[in-house]
């Protein structure tokens, strides 16, 4: 089993996000949560980065107990993660915001051998490598923190909300991107709004409510399923 | 009044803001990414001036001392950060402000125990001693020496960030240190670094003014205003605008105790006025970075 999580809480401040949060994702699986807009998604993929301060549960990636550990040495782990608001950092180029996904890997990967493969699988970044990377669109900077969470080839990565704010070609776009991923053994946690393409290509999916599972089942199931959707995740 | 008169007065502005722009840079990466406004600064540059008379004396060699002091100094900036600064991250931005004010007096009464009150002496080394002819008039070797040290250091510091990993990792950290950590960068290993680096760049403005200025136990206190200033004038974070404004805030003090000496003390603070009316982000600072 790739990820592991089981009775995850969860507070910022006083309030108590998540309450007792339990799924799995297996090796090599997409995995979709989904639910309404302050439901608890952001905070359970941040709880499983790292990102939170008061956590508690287990937390297991690869077999290893890693909730008590730093974001740094989960990342160095191969524990990739995509934040919601892609995070691009600001006057640097699209480059050195990909050398960034390099420099706390420990996994030996050449530079430029790593940038290259990168720019073939995002063709879109190979003409702006050395562009300032907040002055592309929106959907090429969601490309670039994709491709600058995967270009130190982690076992897993989780993403928040990829398809928030870019226009629908360049959401297909990513999600065969995904898809691709998977192929080459890269297993994914997703968090998406937008339902019917995330289940269209998950494997299985959690709905999660006021900080608690409330559903789980194969994505195919849930994808029929007209009416806990309208329950759930009409936003 | 002669032009030759006036163009040496601003090389003294240059020499003068030399030393500013060496305690700004260490100001500014401090705050830009730790968000510490370091009130002990001024007592590192006066410290460094101290370990440059004590290592001195031990060694009588100049050269050594002026090697030396940034890594001691440094040093102690590491051990700060460590064991002071860091378990008030997160607490806001006064606590961390409150402490380094602190440890500014207590540091100026230790060396006060130790040095005593008076002034000790610190000569120019024979090698720097004397003028030179610069075309316009006899200038001391010892202060071109100074803008000579400082423009190594800038450009040194600058491919240092611009060129070199760790560099990259500087300055994206202080934009975005959340996305540094979830991309595997041990963040707070980075803030030590950087502290350590403010600290030594703090120390050497204070051994290398030491045969300037008189040693005495209080030197970083008025310091200590002008790089606050400087650093403001310029823009928090930014290198480019701590040697800018280092360099006019330095030709300002000098061109006024020229021309209308009564004004000299104030005339850094109209001008930042003036910049914070126009510009309240500084000359090169970025909107927002204390949001």
């Amino acid at each position: 089993m790739m990820l592991d999580v089981r009775d995850l809480n969860a507070w910022y401040g006083r309030s108590h996000i998540l309450q007792g949060i339990s799924l799995n994702v297996e090796r090599g699986e997409i995995v979709c949560i989904i639910g309404r807009n302050g439901a608890g998604k952001t905070t359970t993929l941040r709880s499983i980065m790292g990102l939170v301060k008061k956590t508690q549960g287990m937390v297991r990636f690869s077999g290893d107990e890693i909730l008590s550990e730093p974001a740094h040495t989960r990342f160095a782990r191969g524990l990739g993660y995509v934040p919601e608001d892609r995070r691009i950092v600001p006057g640097l180029t699209v480059r050195e915001n990909l050398r960034l996904g390099l420099l706390g890997q420990q996994n030996g990967i050449d530079e430029a051998a790593a940038i290259e493969r990168i720019a073939e699988t995002f063709p879109r970044l190979k003409e702006r490598l050395d562009q300032i990377a907040e002055t592309m669109s929106g959907g090429e900077q969601q490309m670039l923190a994709i491709a600058r969470a995967s270009v130190s080839e982690p076992k897993m990565i989780m993403l928040d909300e990829p398809s928030e704010g870019i226009m629908p070609v360049l959401v297909d776009e990513m999600y065969d991107l995904f898809e691709r991923m998977k192929a080459e053994g890269t297993t994914i946690l997703l968090v998406e709004q937008n339902v019917e393409i995330a289940l269209s290509i998950a494997d299985r999916a959690y709905i999660i409510d006021q900080g608690r599972i409330v559903h789980a089942s194969d994505a195919a199931t849930l994808l029929a399923d007209e009416g806990i959707k309208e329950r759930y995740c009409s936003v | 009044m002669t032009l030759n008169l006036f163009l040496l007065q601003l090389f003294t502005g240059v020499a003068l803001g030399s030393v500013f722009v060496l305690l700004a840079i260490g100001l500014s990466l401090i705050f830009g990414l730790l968000t510490v406004v370091n009130f002990a600064h001024g007592a590192f540059y006066m410290v460094g001036a101290y370990v440059g008379v004590f290592l001195l004396g031990l060694t009588g060699n100049f050269w050594v001392a002026l090697i030396l002091v940034p890594f001691v100094v440094g040093a102690m900036g590491l051990v700060v950060e460590r064991f002071l600064v860091r378990p008030l991250y997160g607490r806001g931005i006064d606590y961390p402000l409150l402490l380094t004010f602190g440890l500014g007096l207590v540091l100026v009464e230790l060396v006060r125990i130790v040095f005593g009150l008076e002034g000790v002496p610190f000569d120019v080394p024979d090698a720097l001693q004397g003028a030179v002819n610069i075309g316009i008039g006899w200038f001391p070797l010892y202060r071109l020496f100074l803008i000579a040290v400082t423009i190594a250091l800038v450009v040194g510091l600058w491919l240092f960030l611009e060129k070199t990993s760790f560099g990259l990792i500087i300055r994206a950290g202080a934009r975005d240190p959340e996305i540094m950590r979830v991309l595997g960068v041990d963040i707070s290993r980075v803030w030590l670094m950087v502290f350590g680096i403010g600290t030594g760049l703090a120390g050497v403005a204070g051994v290398l003014s030491a045969p300037m200025t008189s040693v005495i136990p209080d030197m970083g206190t008025s310091v200590l205003v002008e790089a606050f200033v400087v650093t403001v004038v310029g823009g928090m974070g930014s290198l480019l605008g701590a040697v800018v404004a280092g360099l006019m805030v330095g030709i300002i003090i000098s061109m006024t105790a020229l021309f209308y000496p009564e004004l000299a003390d104030l005339a850094m603070f109209i001008l930042m006025a003036a910049v914070l009316l126009v510009r309240p982000q500084g000359l090169f600072g970025r909107k927002g970075l204390m949001g």
